[in-house]
């Protein structure tokens, strides 16, 4: 009896357990990237015991890719030859894809999982209804050895939404709204849970851009009960079973329950520099930008690209403003090619990226100089996010991101779909 | 015994540690360009035992050890806020730098005024006023992280059943 969090937890260690409590469970998988799998790994070789299960480690160099610099390259090195020593088949190359796409798309990620990542946007696989969580490399490495983990039972923040998108709007523009409502310590500590019949309505994909931005709000996890849409997804993907079956909130305690309706709401933006700081895309309408970037774990995948296409089939980038586009992932990446997305893409001036993270850590493909502007499709605008401490970062969809690059300013993409 | 750093709400990952610095494991580098982007003079001002004191939510943002590692690595003494983004706090626990929670202390104390921490207790003294407050007790076991020094050596000494301890001889 308990929130969607508890019942996971519940189901996992064999007995109800409850909000506050500290646990310690086993995961199901453990994932690391390029940026946080070196000091897991030294935690691990300090630990000085064998890996835990080779088979359900996963680790993917998506954060600088391909290698920006000999230091970068070298760290990649030694990345390989851990996966090779340890005997790590959940090796993904530079190229494959953005982690937490990868997670969800080659079926690590079950419904009732617990799985979780040294990378803060772990959370996103809660769109499967899986106990999903980012932690430290410290964290990760003890998991390498010994597949457990402690948790203290999170209280649970509930959004509960009704309504149909409008024109123009999508599951994006639901996420910063609730960012906006709650704040960006809203949910710390928290669980995040979404329900109602607008995210039934929702695919996976969008399902995943809403619990992608849990951790924007300071969220644990961002939990979306498993249903049809998830089984007809998983089906041929997932690699396991986790005998849960959908769990679901029975009698559920929440820390607070905020209630939404999106009949009538607009495309949003997070100004700099909380993603809090959400307005109207019509306040800002006009604000020119030196760059545009359409990708990320929140916005990189087939129907966000689609999307992109629609707004910039037949029309041309502003000369004054870079467009930078990077699939989420390889089969996101092939998926776009069949559909004529990237030639169109390639015809309206965009820059076409390798699948991985781009410019959004900041690091390489696209960084911000001195008091420069983007709007992206990104889930994070702190300031030196992307590049240089004086540029702004502002946020959206990826029709309003598209509609901006033609304009060169921020635009309404209303009207252009 | 040192002094405080002051900062306000929400201060990230990103601002205690810049991605383009966030490249490396050397702790003497990532000390270097620690919180520069909120307070420039922060890495070569900063001394062994000061104590920073944030607001709301403090290392919100990535999940990149590197940030309290930083702020370890500069000698940092313990950080206090009214509250932390969570992963952050884990991830202090985990390396063994003291952190506590005191909404109290994150209203009252001034940037550069003396500060006195003992992380055990949860007392914290700003002598040059002679105020006295009592930050939220740490569960058990992470104090007992804290005096082992770090969760790896924690889960070598007492093995996961560890965490549920009630008590540590």
């Amino acid at each position: 009896m308990g929130t969607l969090a508890e019942e996971i937890l519940s189901a996992r260690l064999g007995r109800p357990v409850h909000a506050g409590e500290i646990v310690v469970a086993d995961v199901d998988y453990a994932m690391s990237h390029d940026t946080t799998s070196p000091l897991a790994i030294e935690a691990f070789r300090k630990l000085g015991r064998p890996l835990w299960d080779p088979s359900r480690i996963v680790i993917a160099i998506d954060h600088v890719v391909p290698a920006s610099t000999p230091a970068v390259a070298i760290t990649h090195q030694h990345i390989r030859q851990f996966t090779q020593d340890e005997g790590i088949a959940n090796f993904f190359e530079a190229g494959s894809g953005i982690c937490h796409q990868l997670m969800v798309e080659k079926g690590f990620v079950a419904p009732g999982s617990i799985v979780v990542g040294g990378d803060s946007h772990t959370v996103t696989y809660g769109a499967l209804g899986a106990f999903a969580t980012g932690m430290g490399s410290t964290d990760i490495g003890l998991v390498y050895a010994t597949g457990k983990t402690w948790f203290r039972v999170p209280q649970t923040v509930r959004f509960e939404v009704e309504g149909s998108f409008g024109h123009g709007v999508t599951a994006k523009d639901l996420t910063l709204l609730m960012v906006k409502t709650i704040g960006v310590s809203g949910a710390v500590y928290a669980a995040v849970e979404y329900g109602g019949p607008t995210v039934r309505a929702l695919s996976i994909s969008e399902r995943m851009t809403l619990a992608n931005m849990a951790i924007e709000m300071g969220g644990k996890v961002g939990l979306i009960e498993a249903d049809e849409v998830t089984d007809r997804y998983l089906a041929g993907r997932v690699r396991y079973d986790t005998g849960t079956g959908h769990l679901r909130p029975i009698d559920p305690d929440y820390r607070r329950i905020v209630e939404l309706n999106v009949d009538d709401l607009v495309p949003l933006v997070a100004c700099p520099p909380e993603v809090d700081n959400v307005r109207p895309v019509t306040d800002v309408v006009g604000t020119p930008l030196d760059e545009v970037f359409i990708g990320t774990c929140t916005n990189g995948r087939l129907d966000d690209l689609a999307l992109a296409a629609r707004v910039l089939e037949g029309r041309t980038i502003n000369p004054r403003t870079r467009c930078i586009i990077i699939p989420a992932s390889r089969e996101v990446q092939l998926q776009a090619l069949e559909h004529g997305y990237i030639e169109t893409f390639m015809r309206a001036g965009a820059h076409i990226g390798s699948p991985g993270c781009g410019p959004c850590i900041g690091r390489h493909f696209g960084v911000l100089g001195k008091g420069e502007r983007a709007l992206t499709t990104m889930n994070r605008n702190f300031t030196g996010r992307m590049g240089d401490a004086t540029a702004e970062i502002y946020l959206g969809n990826p029709a309003t991101a598209a509609a901006s690059a033609i304009e060169g300013a921020i635009a309404d993409p209303r009207a252009f779909l | 015994m040192g002094r405080v750093w002051r900062f306000g709400d929400n201060v990230n990952t990103d601002e205690i540690i810049p991605g383009r610095y966030n490249l490396t494991t050397d702790r003497a580098y990532l000390a270097e360009h620690v919180l520069c982007e909120v307070r420039p003079e922060f890495p070569t001002n900063v001394r062994p035992g000061d104590a920073i004191v944030g607001g709301d939510n403090f290392g919100c943002g990535s999940s990149r050890e590197h940030a309290p590692v930083a702020i370890q690595a500069a000698g940092i003494s313990c950080v206090i806020a009214r509250s932390f983004a969570r992963i952050f706090y884990r991830n202090a626990i985990n390396i063994g730098l003291p952190i506590l929670v005191s909404p109290e202390v994150s209203d009252a104390a001034q940037d550069g005024e003396t500060i006195e921490v003992d992380p055990v207790t949860g007392r914290i003294t700003l002598p040059d006023r002679g105020l006295v407050f009592h930050a939220e007790p740490l569960p058990p076991f992470v104090l007992r992280v804290a005096a082992v020094g770090g969760m790896l050596e924690f889960v070598k000494q007492y093995g996961w059943e560890g965490v549920t301890r009630t008590e540590f001889a």
